[in-house]
């Protein structure tokens, strides 16, 4: 909520810790916890009570697992297996996570730089990076050792230049949106260089998705260097690591399947605890994960109203609103949005619902459907009347039955309630065959009508038009045909005409005007303009902190406001005609406030 | 009486370019051949649908889009030359306040080193001076102290706006173009703005190009209005005048469709 007088202080916002959120996670935790004693056990390895692994005790050879002095066997050699897990471990981790690091290094500033410059940079670096792409990856790294010759630096270096494509590409992608984005601008224009924005403010934005790649590709990383030691190019004998141990038991496949299958095991334990530690560390990361719990959000709102109110009320109009609380589970407390509200809507008569951002307008409308997400939206008081019939009380089903088909929707913004890869009559369609099944021809044809009942021109030639090729006007008529699809008996338009251009949201209040005129709908229109109120609602209620503190006659309230929140509200619109002497007339009302 | 922004025949296309294997691209004129005159000391509105090419013009003064053809000049320096002297040039001479103020803050900075970065590359401060007239530019957008310590998301659309144009002032250009600084805000909140605003100009001597495309804001801030419709400006005058008696068509309806209070007898 914008106050009116003082700046307001954001109150503290009891968040989960990142560590919490990780432990919510359980695979994610157990991925942890297995990954963190391999790592203590492989740092361990010198001071552990283990033998020499480079000991060779041909007497002793392949050993079973569990004799005496071994606890893990022996190998071809008569090394001790545990030994050299521990110590190959080691040599594993360091390989796979420095090759991580160099990859991620190089690749980022691939992708920083081609990602920011754009142009002819970007071309000659990304068909570099195509080009490496290009080669099979193992292919590649062998050839590069083959070059270099075998050695754990060498097959390290590999699998870093391998691995550099994977991380350009990314970083390129998420750089090109930020460069786009205004704070970028800003920064150019307090007179910072190229450079010192290509490090100093997209840098910091970047980074996370740095870190989450590398957290998903170590293991990638150590499986590729356990690839190339089996293929005898990585680690050179006597030096153990997880993949030359593979490759040298696999002679003794059949007489002593435990020198092969332990250290595979150790890989598949390795790779895997990586892999849910490195999902759990991106969900973690990922802003819209944390701000909410990690579940998926319920169908219907949670409802946990105190008193249950009647089920059905008599001599209803199409929908009355009673006592209607909706609140936020913010991590033990509920923060209330909306606060015991009530207002009636008549068939055929238009209600404004008017306030300010924060003031519960939208909340309000979603929750007389259920819609309002949960976790972590609750409902926690009143009653929704549809037609006397109260839809709180409904069962799951018949609740998501109502939507659309009784009750229907409009949003502000039509091009991100459109899906964008499907037609517009196919989408107006699908919203026919949600709750009329009469077949997939039958519903096109209803959708072009619909498309002609909202005033969009050529209807049959448009229909198969993508959203992204119709004008903002159109696209809100499309909305519009939408929401018409089940001939609804009321309609809740939230800003419909907010994302338009003047001359265009006359164009489309006309449209929902005549359209409640012809068909009787029920309009509650969301908005914050009080110009818009004036023009199409017969009566406004005006809403502050989740409380309708006002509603009545717009006339009634335009002309003579009680609340002085409406009063300073209506006060603060400028009126064409008026000119500078709107601001001498506003002057006095917020240096009131000050004094 | 100099100008504090001159344009002359201004042209920025689009597009157009040739592909590696010689097709010609679409192209798009999006600013075709404007005029315009800010003087010292005044508001022009710039007010128009989208499309209309207004933020394209606003982003050429600043220096963020280069223009295809004609010449601008910006506090009697020619635009070529500040370009070629590179963005610390523009951003001493002018300032540009987004439309979205919460987009234009860097969400990983603290308010404190986003003022800091014009007060030092631009006006070369000291840190104790720096420290000084970033207490300064707070007070005068009317915000409390602590504001410096904390982070852009933890302010609403009104107090984010405020931030942006004491940013803007940081770099002491005379110049800002404010390119549609009230539209994102509530009414209450966009009353205030404008007031300050207002009280900023008279304060410190500055001259605004101000973008909007809602007419009545636009008519109560500024001295003169310049309406535009497909990259053209059709029409320019006092902003009294322009939209009392509006001359061109495309004028008359953008005032036709403006939705007012007082209207209601056309709707019932």
């Amino acid at each position: 909520m914008t106050d009116l007088t003082a700046p307001v202080s954001a109150p503290a916002r009891k968040r989960r810790s990142n560590l919490q959120l990780l432990m919510a996670n359980r695979l994610a935790a157990a991925g942890l916890f297995i990954f963190g004693f391999i790592v203590i056990l492989a740092l361990l390895a010198p001071i552990l009570p283990i033998p020499n692994p480079d000991i060779t005790d041909q007497p002793n050879r392949l050993l079973p697992p569990l004799s005496e002095g071994h606890l893990l066997g022996t190998d071809h050699l008569g090394r001790d297996i545990l030994s050299r897990l521990i110590w190959g471990t080691q040599v594993s981790l360091l390989v796979g996570v420095s090759a991580t690091a160099l990859a991620a290094f190089f690749g980022s500033l691939i992708g920083l730089v081609a990602g920011y410059v754009r142009g002819a940079t970007d071309s000659i670096l990304m068909r570099f990076v195509d080009m490496l792409m290009a080669f099979p990856y193992i292919l590649l790294a062998i050839a590069i050792v083959a070059a270099l010759g075998p050695g754990l630096l060498n097959a390290l270096y590999a699998i870093a230049l391998v691995n550099i494509p994977f991380f350009a590409r990314n970083i390129r992608g998420v750089t090109v949106s930020i460069r786009n984005r205004e704070f970028v601008d800003a920064a150019r224009l307090s007179g910072k260089s190229h450079a010192a924005v290509l490090f100093t403010e997209v840098l910091p934005n970047v980074l996370p998705v740095i870190v989450i790649t590398m957290s998903t590709t170590v293991g990638w990383m150590i499986l590729e260097t356990a690839g190339l030691s089996f293929l005898g190019l990585g680690a050179q004998p006597p030096t153990s690591d997880l993949g030359s141990m593979l490759g040298q038991a696999r002679a003794q496949l059949f007489t002593a399947p435990h020198a092969s299958i332990i250290p595979g095991v150790m890989i598949f334990l390795l790779v895997m605890s990586i892999n849910l530690l490195g999902d759990g560390v991106r969900d973690v990361l990922d802003p819209r994960l944390r701000s909410g719990t990690l579940g998926r959000p319920m169908p219907v709102t949670k409802i946990k109203r105190e008193t249950k109110p009647a089920s059905t009320i008599e001599d209803a109009p199409a929908l009355f609103v009673e006592n209607l609380s909706t609140g936020f589970d913010t991590g033990g407390s509920i923060t209330p949005a909306v606060n015991e509200i009530s207002f009636r809507l008549d068939k055929g008569e238009c209600l404004g619902l008017i306030g300010e951002s924060g003031s519960g307008k939208s909340v309000t409308a979603l929750s007389l459907m259920g819609l309002v997400a949960s976790p972590p939206g609750i409902i926690t008081n009143g009653g929704v009347y549809i037609q006397g019939q109260d839809v709180l009380s409904l069962r799951e089903q018949d609740l998501i039955a109502l939507r659309g088909a009784r009750v229907a929707y409009v949003f502000q913004d039509p091009l991100t309630t459109l899906h964008p890869l499907f037609s517009v009559a196919d989408q107006i369609a699908e919203a026919v065959l949600a709750h009329n099944p009469i077949g997939k021809r039958a519903a096109r044809q209803r959708a072009v009508e619909l498309m002609e009942t909202v005033g969009i021109r050529d209807a049959s030639g448009r229909a198969s038009a993508y959203p992204h090729e119709l004008s903002g006007g159109q696209r809100q008529r499309i909305g519009i045909a939408m929401a018409l699809a089940n001939d609804p008996d009321i309609i809740i338009a939230d800003e419909p005409t907010t994302a338009l251009d003047v001359t265009v949201q006359a164009r489309i209040l006309e449209l929902l005007q005549k359209l409640r005129r012809e068909r009787g709908l029920a309009l509650l229109l969301i908005t914050h303009d009080f110009g818009v109120v004036a023009q199409v609602c017969d009566r406004v209620a005006v809403m502050k902190n989740g409380e309708i503190v006002e509603q009545g006659e717009t006339q009634t309230i335009l002309r003579a406001p009680q609340h002085d929140y409406t009063k300073r509200l209506i006060a603060c619109v400028p009126e064409l005609g008026e000119g500078h002497s709107f601001l001498d007339r506003v002057r006095p009302l917020f240096s009131e406030a000050k004094a | 009486m100099t100008n504090a922004i001159q344009i002359r025949d201004l042209v920025k296309t689009f597009g157009g370019g040739r592909s590696l294997f010689g097709r010609k691209a679409n192209e798009v004129q999006a600013v075709r051949g404007i005029s315009l005159d800010l003087k010292r000391g005044e508001t022009l509105g710039i007010v128009g649908e989208s499309g209309s090419g207004k933020s394209t013009l606003a982003r050429m003064l600043v220096g963020l889009e280069h223009p295809t053809s004609g010449t601008m000049l910006i506090d009697n320096k020619p635009w070529a030359d500040l370009a070629a002297s590179g963005s610390r040039a523009f951003g001493r001479t002018i300032q540009y306040v987004f439309q979205d103020p919460v987009a234009s803050l860097n969400p990983r900075k603290t308010i404190g080193d986003i003022l800091d970065v014009p007060l030092r590359l631009l006006c070369s401060y000291d840190s104790t001076k720096r420290a000084l007239r970033k207490r300064e530019l707070i007070d005068a957008v009317q915000m409390p102290l602590d504001t410096l310590e904390r982070y852009p998301h933890e302010f609403s659309g009104g107090q984010a706006q405020r931030i942006a144009i004491a940013r803007a002032l940081a770099a002491e250009a005379s110049i800002l173009v404010l390119d549609e600084p009230v539209s994102a805000l509530d009414v209450s909140v966009q009353a205030q703005m404008l007031l300050l605003l207002q009280q900023l100009r008279d304060d410190l001597a500055l001259s605004y190009i101000f973008i909007s495309h809602d007419l009545a804001v636009v008519e109560s801030i500024s001295d003169r209005v310049a309406v535009m419709y497909l990259g053209e400006v059709v029409e320019t005058g006092p902003a009294a005048k322009l939209f009392a008696n509006p001359q061109h068509d495309y004028t008359r309806s953008l005032i036709a469709s403006a939705p007012r209070l007082s209207a209601t007898d056309s709707a019932a």
